[in-house]
């Protein structure tokens, strides 16, 4: 195990490279830490980008193969960028039944791309998932981490309207 | 654990308590059906093929998670059962290609298999089949994912199996995919262990694929005759309009002692069989100074001629002879009596990579002392100092890692640099690189923590490498000896390394390390034989150098590279050269006679260890002979009593001289191994080395061999303590050494090999890669 | 903010501090919080254990095992540490009454684990969201924080010299890692693969550990069945069915919602009653019960069916994770079943072949069904399959694919066959799924 390069080389911002410093600490093994952190480091960097894999291989003394394996395994974690705002819409059964596909095909109307897609302006995607805990106020959808629930499609330029503004307010996030 | 009796299908069936009930009942002989189940693997229980019934359970069991107790009641095979396996087989089938017309598993296909036993036969669905490209992922491995049934046999062979953990699933469900650790490509041993196990056609070997169908090869298991670990190989052999291809090296037969496993160089290093390089016809020096091709007949008699008469004119003691670390026991056998009776002279060597004189010498006397590589396997603790069992003896790696893994076996290391198989060790000490010498005295000074626990060991398995040599090895091994309970194993290159210094290539010991000295029964046995010892390989040089050397026989060696000798010492020497390739040395001979290779022969060799193995005939190449025919003949012309020599033909039978030779006869091809193993086969030909096998057994003490385990294709010890003490001298330890080839080396042969050049070159690659990142 | 429902009907145990702000530690307190952790550090590990024996409490993940004999099964001594370890992967289609009790009372989770740490000899318990649960993991965070500040949690917890830590986790979307082995692969750090089981979590579990693992609905219940009383909280439900359930009605009904009900309640009255009928005064199809998993039950099925384990069991469903989910007269069964089975094919974790093979074989088969290029014979193929996936699986996520799939071609094969023919889908709109 080759100690990693230098404590200052990290590619995360202090505030975050110091975070995982004390994840890896919170746990009785390591690597319980590998998961958060990917996710915690998607959301910083946007994706998993290779430099992002290579940094959490090494902090945590595994291969990146090993990694990769366990980042390819679950949904909410990427090896490509997303836009700014990564607009994910449930279609599952409790929303379907309440207009998810008419809210989906708004969406895509809307920002002219379709599933998995982003906009030029890199400001949005559009994701169709599966549920997100919000059936009992379906249709919902969650842009980024933020819930918007019982949603219609009239509901649609309103709600990119805000996110646009936010985009043009601080650049982001 | 306790036996416990259990019921499978209505028969009684008795194992101890937690067997899993598919290894129970393979030892029974009910063979429950599984994909993902492959013995000495963690457990996946993901195939589904493996289900059972047990009574009183609701659901199906699988059979290779269930752990049988008293009084269990199973059934294995039922209409239930077949149908369950079947499901599965039509769901894998919906996706699998059906190319089993050109894929390299076809006829070897777990899947075929399965399929022609359970039946799926009809396809419930209508939708087109995913297909994706293949990849090459090294010179060695090819993946064609749609073959892909996901029973992750080659992820664990790699990590668990291997420690090399190269491969991993990625993705989810139905998108789930092997993938290799560089993305796209592998950065691995290359062992192939992946192909190996894979169930498909989902993992190809780069050297195989399409080349010919299963059914069309001949399957051979014969020993690898690379390194001195000595793994049993199974070669696909094919007929070619001009005798036999080697098209396939793998590990089919997994009766060897090396179980599962087989690396690089057994798997892909057969191919210098194939070489275009390959001597075909004998080679003799003409007027004009050139090499020029020429009949058996005519080289034979040109190099008999001449060796009688350097003999004749200037004694038996201005010949030398140097010998191999790669030709078979019989070979080496033959190659020293013929020296010391034939051409009189005890001026006979080889490149010794190890002192196995000195072991012999510390072991004398010393009964059930010498490990067996198979102990490797078992024994509850294992102190390695010095060697790189991962680079150098792969075998013995896998042994030890298996051990630790699987048995829980402690793992003790001492090297002078970081080896790999500190991943397994539990104590790891560092000594400098001249510092072995001090092991001894810090081990019985019960000092830090690797000293601590091996001192608190109750027995030892104490491997060590060509670190040691003469007094500081006697010193080890003498240590050992008093501690009490230690066995001992050393390590050294080639595949008959050992067999060379055991049969007696060497200038002041005769077989069985008996002194020419004191040569005791040989007295009698070598009529002529000289009376003092005889020179040594660096002093055959010198011999040259100074005039003395009249003519020199080199049997499948290449001083020129491996020792260095300049190209022009042995212009004043007749030099004879018996190979598979015109060497540097080769090329400096008066005469060159074409030779076949290990797997174009029979004959004995002796691993490292000691175990003697039955290297069996896997090919027939035109125009090569046996090292053994060709010294045979070479006496022959030399007008040489060849009955004395070789003792054939016994109980009155007569042979002819080769007029009969086949592809079968002057080879131990044996259709009766009852006779063999009871050495009571007529050996009817003077090229059976066979003939000389039995003369071994009566002269060496140490090979005192179990015949019927060795015909069987099992590995045989030898027992070195039979060393007469009264023999013994003190060995020249400065004359050893070591190749120090590695995973993808294998001295002259590897570099003929254009298959491991391609895998080194690719390693070479990959780690210029990394180093730039 | 998700909204929160009232009715009559209800029996506020689990709920009864939502929307009081007790997301704050100090209006937790203020509403009796940490009192039951309390009783229990003095009461003691067997107290514990048979009060939650008494209260008949069964698992809210789904399987319905009865909590009190689960953590009974957790060896008093063991060499490694004992963990507790709570589920709120709320993943199922159809389930979203974790997300309130994370949002409303995160300290009930905290005091829950405790009391669970206490019974079964643990120092340590994991609580683990599922990664799209993000603002109601800041949410548990800070309640946790709040709680080592109080001295609630950490080296010696209430002033005594019991020791107790709380981790928060975050999944990263996948629902497999529900299944409680696989749940320990995840927070191991490792693809969220289930374990070969025996051994069970209670003998060999994180970390090797012996470990309990409960839905954060059960956790979440503990501390309110430690207040009341084993006996009193079994007398609000049915027969071997204690307390109250948080149900989830969903879909095309008129009031959705979570709401508090006794175990046992009738599913018509839910959905009629509490729920105010089907939306838009429509007919009412069927309803699935207890999440996307659960075989669909028909108008008729339901008319004296009360909701708890035993009864939907013998209706020939489950109660699951609670989630109900109503479905009208104008929506068409084989999109309704292709969206479910689409669920679980993309939720497969690949590991067996029934599961990763079968629920892709059944996604295609219906997908191609529902376009309109259907045959006669797909409707038994579709059967066959999932009949075969039945029971062969390696964890129960295969069963839950193939047990609605089963639901809907038994009990709607006419709606099938109109279907064939190219018919077009008399109902839907949408032929081709995005999620792949």
């Amino acid at each position: 195990m080759t100690p990693r390069e230098s404590e200052t080389m990290s590619i995360f911002s202090p505030a975050l490279a110091a975070r995982f410093d004390a994840l890896v600490e919170k746990y009785p093994v390591k690597r319980s830490a590998l998961i958060p952190m990917m996710l915690y480091a998607q959301d910083e960097i946007g994706y998993l980008s290779d430099a992002v894999i290579a940094e959490i291989a090494d902090r945590l003394g595994l291969t990146e193969l090993d990694v990769r394996n366990v980042a390819s395994y679950y949904s909410m974690l990427r090896f490509k960028p997303a836009g700014r705002f990564n607009i994910q819409v449930c279609t599952n059964i409790s929303c379907m039944l309440r207009g998810a596909y008419d809210l989906f095909d708004r969406f895509q109307e809307e920002l002219g791309v379709g599933h998995k897609g982003i906009t030029p302006d890199g400001v949005f995607s559009l994701e169709e998932v599966e549920c997100i805990g919000a059936c009992c106020w379906a249709p919902a959808i969650q842009v980024n981490y933020d819930f918007h629930d019982e949603l219609a499609a009239d509901s649609v330029p309103g709600i990119l309207q805000q996110y646009r503004e936010r985009a043009a307010a601080n650049g982001g996030r | 654990m306790a036996d416990v009796t259990f019921t499978v299908d209505g028969k009684k069936l008795t194992a101890p308590a937690g067997t899993l009930l598919i290894e129970a009942c393979r030892k029974a002989g009910i063979e429950i059906p599984a994909f993902c189940y492959y013995p000495g693997l963690s457990l996946q229980a993901a195939c589904r093929m493996c289900v059972v019934r047990q009574e009183k359970v609701p659901k199906l069991q699988t059979a290779c998670t269930t752990t049988v107790a008293e009084g269990q009641v199973f059934v294995t095979e039922s209409p239930e059962i077949a149908q369950a396996r079947k499901a599965t087989l039509q769901l894998l089938l919906g996706n699998h290609p059906l190319d089993c017309p050109v894929c390299d598993a076809g006829g070897e296909c777990e899947l075929q298999d399965m399929t022609f036993k359970y039946g799926a036969g009809e396809s419930l669905y209508a939708e087109a089949k995913q297909h994706r490209d293949e990849q090459q992922w090294s010179p060695a491995v090819f993946f064609d994912r749609p073959r892909c049934i996901l029973c992750y046999r080659c992820v664990r062979m790699c990590g668990e199996g291997m420690d090399v953990w190269a491969l991993g699933v990625q993705n989810r469900g139905v998108s789930s995919v092997i993938a290799p650790n560089g993305e796209d490509h592998l950065d691995c041993e290359e062992c192939g262990m992946c192909i190996d196990v894979c169930p498909v056609g989902a993992l190809t070997s780069g050297s195989y694929r399409y080349k010919t169908r299963p059914w069309e090869m001949n399957h051979v298991s014969t020993i690898c005759t690379h390194c001195g670990d000595g793994c049993k190989v199974t070669l696909g052999v094919r007929q070619s309009h001009e005798g036999t291809d080697l098209v396939r090296g793998d590990n089919r037969d997994k009766s060897g002692i090396n179980g599962d496993f087989l690396c690089a160089k057994g798997r892909f290093g057969f191919d210098f069989v194939n070489s275009e390089e390959r001597l075909a016809r004998p080679l003799v020096r003409n007027a004009s100074g050139r090499l020029e091709p020429t009949t058996w007949e005519n080289a034979l008699r040109v190099a008999a001629a001449k060796l009688k008469e350097v003999r004749d004119s200037r004694g038996g003691d201005s010949i030398a002879v140097l010998g191999s670390n790669r030709t078979t026991n019989e070979e080496n056998y033959l190659l020293q009596k013929l020296a010391r009776t034939v051409l009189r002279t005890n001026n006979i060597d080889h490149v010794r990579t190890a002192d196995y004189a000195t072991f012999a010498r510390s072991l004398a006397g010393q009964e059930h002392k010498a490990a067996s590589l198979r102990d490797a396997g078992n024994a509850p603790a294992i102190l390695l100092v010095g060697g790189n069992p991962t680079e150098e003896h792969p075998l013995l790696a896998w042994q030890l890692r298996s051990n630790v893994r699987l048995n829980k076996a402690r793992l003790y290391v001492v090297n002078h640099r970081t080896i790999k198989l500190e991943r397994q060790a539990k104590a790891v000490q560092g000594v400098p690189p001249n510092g072995y010498r001090d092991l001894t005295a810090l081990l019985d000074r019960n000092e830090g923590d690797l000293a601590k626990a091996v001192m608190a060991e109750e027995s030892l398995l104490l491997i060590f490498g060509q670190e040691y040599r003469g007094e500081q090895m006697e010193a080890l091994v003498s240590w050992g000896l008093k501690r009490g309970n230690v066995r001992f194993a050393y390590l050294g290159d080639h595949s008959n390394s050992r067999g060379a210094a055991d049969m007696g290539v060497l200038p002041d010991l005769l077989p069985g390390y008996v002194s020419v000295n004191a040569p005791g029964a040989f007295a009698e046995e070598y009529a002529g034989m000289p009376a003092a010892p005889g020179k040594t390989a660096p002093e055959f040089l010198e011999m040259a150098q100074s005039g003395q050397l009249g003519a020199l026989v080199v049997v499948g060696e290449n001083p020129a590279q491996r020792l260095g000798w300049a190209p022009d010492a042995l212009r004043k020497t007749f030099l004879v050269v018996q190979d598979l390739f015109l060497t540097e040395t080769a090329l400096q001979a008066d005469v060159v006679f074409p030779a076949a290779s290990l797997y174009e022969k029979t004959g004995t060799i002796t691993n490292t260890f000691g175990d003697v193995q039955l290297a069996k005939k896997a090919a027939d190449r035109p125009g090569v002979r046996p090292d053994f025919e060709i010294l045979v003949r070479l006496a022959d012309a030399m007008g040489a009593d060849v009955k004395a020599l070789v003792p054939f033909g016994k109980r009155g039978m007569r042979a002819d001289f080769g007029q009969s030779r086949g592809a079968q006869s002057g080879e131990a091809d044996r259709h009766a191994v009852w006779l063999a193993s009871h050495g009571l086969e007529p050996k009817l030909s003077p090229f059976d080395p066979l003939a000389v096998l039995d003369e071994i057994e009566r002269l060496v003490p140490a090979y005192k061999l179990d015949r019927l385990n060795l015909f069987a294709g099992n590995d045989v010890p030898t027992e070195p303590a039979f060393v007469p003490v009264s023999a013994l001298t003190q060995p020249r330890a400065d004359l050893v050494n070591p190749a120090h080839d590695g995973l993808f080396t294998s001295g002259t042969l590897g570099r003929y090999s254009a298959y491991l050049r391609e895998i080194e070159e690719h390693q070479a690659h990959q780690l210029a890669e990394t180093a730039a990142d | 903010m998700p909204r929160l429902v009232s009715h009559p009907d209800e029996v506020k145990i689990v709920t009864r501090r939502f929307g009081q702000g007790a997301a704050n530690i100090e209006k937790y307190l203020e509403l009796g919080g940490y009192e039951a952790a309390k009783k229990c550090l003095t009461q003691g590990p067997d107290w514990i254990i048979n009060e939650m024996k008494a209260s008949n409490l069964r698992g809210r993940g789904g399987a319905g095992f009865p909590t009190g004999l689960k953590w009974s099964f957790v060896p008093k001594q063991s060499a490694k540490p004992k963990y507790v370890l709570v589920n709120g992967d709320e993943s199922e289609p159809g389930t979203c009454k974790d997300h309130l009790i994370f949002l409303h009372d995160p300290h009930a989770v905290i005091e829950g684990t405790i009391i669970a740490g206490l019974a079964i000899g643990a120092k340590m318990g994991f609580i683990y969201l599922r990664g799209e649960y993000r603002y109601l993991l800041e949410i548990m965070e800070k309640a946790v924080a709040d709680a080592y500040s109080k001295g609630f949690l950490g080296k010696g917890i209430f002033g005594s010299d019991t020791e107790f830590e709380v981790v928060t986790q975050t999944g990263a979307g996948a629902y497999e890692v529900g299944e409680e082995s696989a749940l320990m692969e995840s927070l191991e750090g490792k693809r969220g693969v289930p374990r070969i089981k025996p051994p069970f979590p209670a003998v060999v579990g994180l970390y090797g550990g012996p470990t309990v693992i409960n839905n954060a609905e059960t956790i979440a219940t503990v501390p309110h069945v430690i207040a009341m009383g084993g006996a009193a909280y079994a007398a609000v439900g049915s027969e071997r069915n204690g307390g109250t359930r948080l149900f989830g009605l969903s879909g095309h009904v008129e009031r959705p919602g979570v709401y508090e009900l006794p175990m046992g309640y009738n599913l018509k009255k839910m959905i009629y009653e509490v729920g105010g009928g089907v939306r838009g005064g429509r007919k009412l199809k069927a309803v699935v019960p207890g999440g996307s998993s659960t075989p669909v039950l028909l108008p008729e099925e339901i008319e004296n069916l009360g909701m708890d384990f035993d009864q939907v069991g013998k209706a020939g469903s489950m109660l699951g994770s609670g989630g109900v989910v109503v479905i009208d007269d104008q929506t068409c069964i084989v999109e309704f079943a292709l969206r479910t089975i689409s669920f679980y094919q993309h939720e497969s974790c690949g590991w067996c072949i029934p599961c990763r093979e079968g629920t892709d074989w059944l996604k295609k088969s219906l997908t191609r069904f529902h376009a309109g290029f259907g045959e006669a014979k797909d409707i038994d193929n579709i059967r066959y399959l999932a009949e075969n996936m039945m029971g062969r699986t390696f964890c129960p996520l295969g069963d839950a694919a193939a047990m609605p799939t089963l639901g809907f071609v038994k009990k709607f094969r006419k709606e099938f066959e109109d279907h064939l023919n190219g018919k077009p889908c008399p109902f839907a709109k949408h032929v081709e799924l995005a999620v792949v």
